[in-house]
């Protein structure tokens, strides 16, 4: 493997992860309040739900087609990548929210109210906890999936390791193919063996 | 004596549907009254009353002198303690957590918390050192309603309340669990209510009856008073005890 390679490797990789873990970042912080919303209101559950379950649909390729030429989140480059990652890992890490609140024993959450716990002591002290487990399998599920999801961020100009597996795409050239695919592999091992370790060591006892 | 707790023609429905019905009943100070009844009876729901859980659709229920409507709901929660059935300790909380959330809440200091929980812990005949530590999922079903007595009792609440706590435990922890409270009411003399469907636990417990049927009272009487009554209700619940006669 010549150095140029290697070098190329790296940087690559850098940026693929830099790709996961904004759009991650930013993922969770927009649905796991808004787990937390629709389990309280079952109103706004379908419109919610319904929305990330659509934009979970959209084959990815055309997602982040269609966001080219939307005006202020589109374009070309590692915004457009980032907004489309975001939408696509709302689903589960939302989903998951609202199951894991819903889930609190009934029992539990009136024997909170009748010790005189405010709503946002339960909620920090009691819901959360218990709902932990459940939420962080939704973040796991939603972070290997943004892992190689975010390849075909350099479709639209977002970088990262999907630009090697293009560039062997267009040149027929499987060593390029791989030096993207193995990398993202590996990540995404990494991350799933990494957030099951989190998930197992918070949630004991 | 003073009520303690004083339901003034409280009435609860929901939708057309009137669960409870005019409900007049004072508890004193010291007192353990039983709420017997069917299941729908309206007897959980003139318990959620009390602490706020439940507001009466009409009437009015005193804590204190004081409408629950007018007191601050988290002080009202916290001067009462509350066991159900399910008992509803945190599965992610240890025993000495459980029991010692409400003077955690209180902002007393961890030392405070501790002596107190040990304390406590003593009362309901759990030893500190070989449970505090421990999950509820680690304690048995009877261990546990302990803990829950435990934690109702953890910030000195002026009133108990009672949900059908030994409902789900067998017989044999069941008597068990009701000499405790006796012995508990002994020494603490706290003013209880206390919900039941279980005529024998009724009269074991209570030192008042209140009988409740579809919603409405039907009759208060001391237990000696209510081995005579002669209410249809009364009689349909006293048949209960006569199972010597059907095992002959």
């Amino acid at each position: 493997m010549n150095s140029g390679l290697a070098s190329e490797i790296v940087q690559l990789t850098i940026e693929h992860l830099t790709l996961v873990l904004v759009s991650m970042a930013i993922a969770i912080a927009l649905a796991v309040p808004a787990g937390i919303l629709i389990a309280r209101r079952a109103a706004w559950r379908p419109w919610l739900l319904g929305f990330a379950n659509v934009m979970q649909t959209i084959p990815s390729l055309a997602l982040f087609g269609f966001l080219i030429p939307v005006p202020l989140i589109g374009g070309i480059g590692k915004r457009t990548a980032i907004v489309a990652l975001v939408l696509y890992a709302l689903l589960p890490i939302l989903r998951n929210t609202m199951v894991g609140i819903l889930g609190v024993d009934a029992a539990v959450r009136e024997s909170a109210v009748a010790m005189g716990m405010t709503a946002r002591q339960i909620l920090w002290r009691v819901e959360l906890p218990l709902a932990a487990r459940t939420i962080l399998a939704g973040i796991r599920v939603a972070a290997v999936t943004t892992i190689g999801t975010a390849t075909i961020a350099a479709a639209i100009g977002g970088g990262g390791l999907g630009v090697f597996i293009f560039r062997g795409i267009a040149s027929v050239d499987s060593t390029q193919i791989l030096a993207g695919a193995v990398p993202a592999a590996c990540i995404a091992l990494a991350a799933d063996a990494g957030l099951g370790w989190v998930e197992r060591r918070w949630t004991a006892g | 004596m003073s009520a303690v707790v004083e339901f003034r023609a409280a009435s609860y429905r929901i939708g057309a549907r009137e669960i409870l019905k005019n409900l007049t009943l004072s508890v004193e100070a010291g007192e353990t009254l039983v709420l017997l009844g069917r299941s729908g009876s309206g007897k959980t729901t003139a318990l959620k009353m009390v602490n706020g859980l439940l507001f009466p659709s009409a009437g009015e229920v005193l804590v204190d002198g004081t409408p629950t409507t007018a007191w601050e709901p988290v002080r009202l929660k916290r001067r009462i303690g509350y066991v159900i059935q399910e008992i509803g300790l945190f599965p992610h909380y240890t025993v000495a957590e459980n029991v010692g959330l409400v003077p955690h809440l209180e902002n007393w200091d961890a030392a405070r918390i501790c002596g107190r929980v040990d304390e406590l812990l003593r009362q309901v005949g759990l030893d500190p050192q070989q449970f505090g530590a421990r999950y509820p999922a680690q304690l048995s079903g009877g261990q546990r309603q302990r803990v829950g007595v435990a934690r109702a009792l953890a910030a000195d609440p002026s009133v108990l309340l009672f949900d059908e706590p030994f409902g789900a435990v067998d017989p044999v922890t069941r008597l068990d669990l009701q000499k405790q409270f006796l012995a508990l009411r002994r020494d603490l003399g706290k003013t209880a209510i206390f919900v039941t469907h279980d005529v024998r636990e009724a009269l074991m417990l209570a030192t008042r009856i209140a009988l409740l049927r579809d919603g409405a009272l039907d009759l208060v009487a001391a237990p000696r008073q209510f081995l005579d009554a002669i209410g249809d209700e009364a009689r349909a619940f006293l048949e209960c005890l006569d199972w010597k006669a059907d095992a002959k």
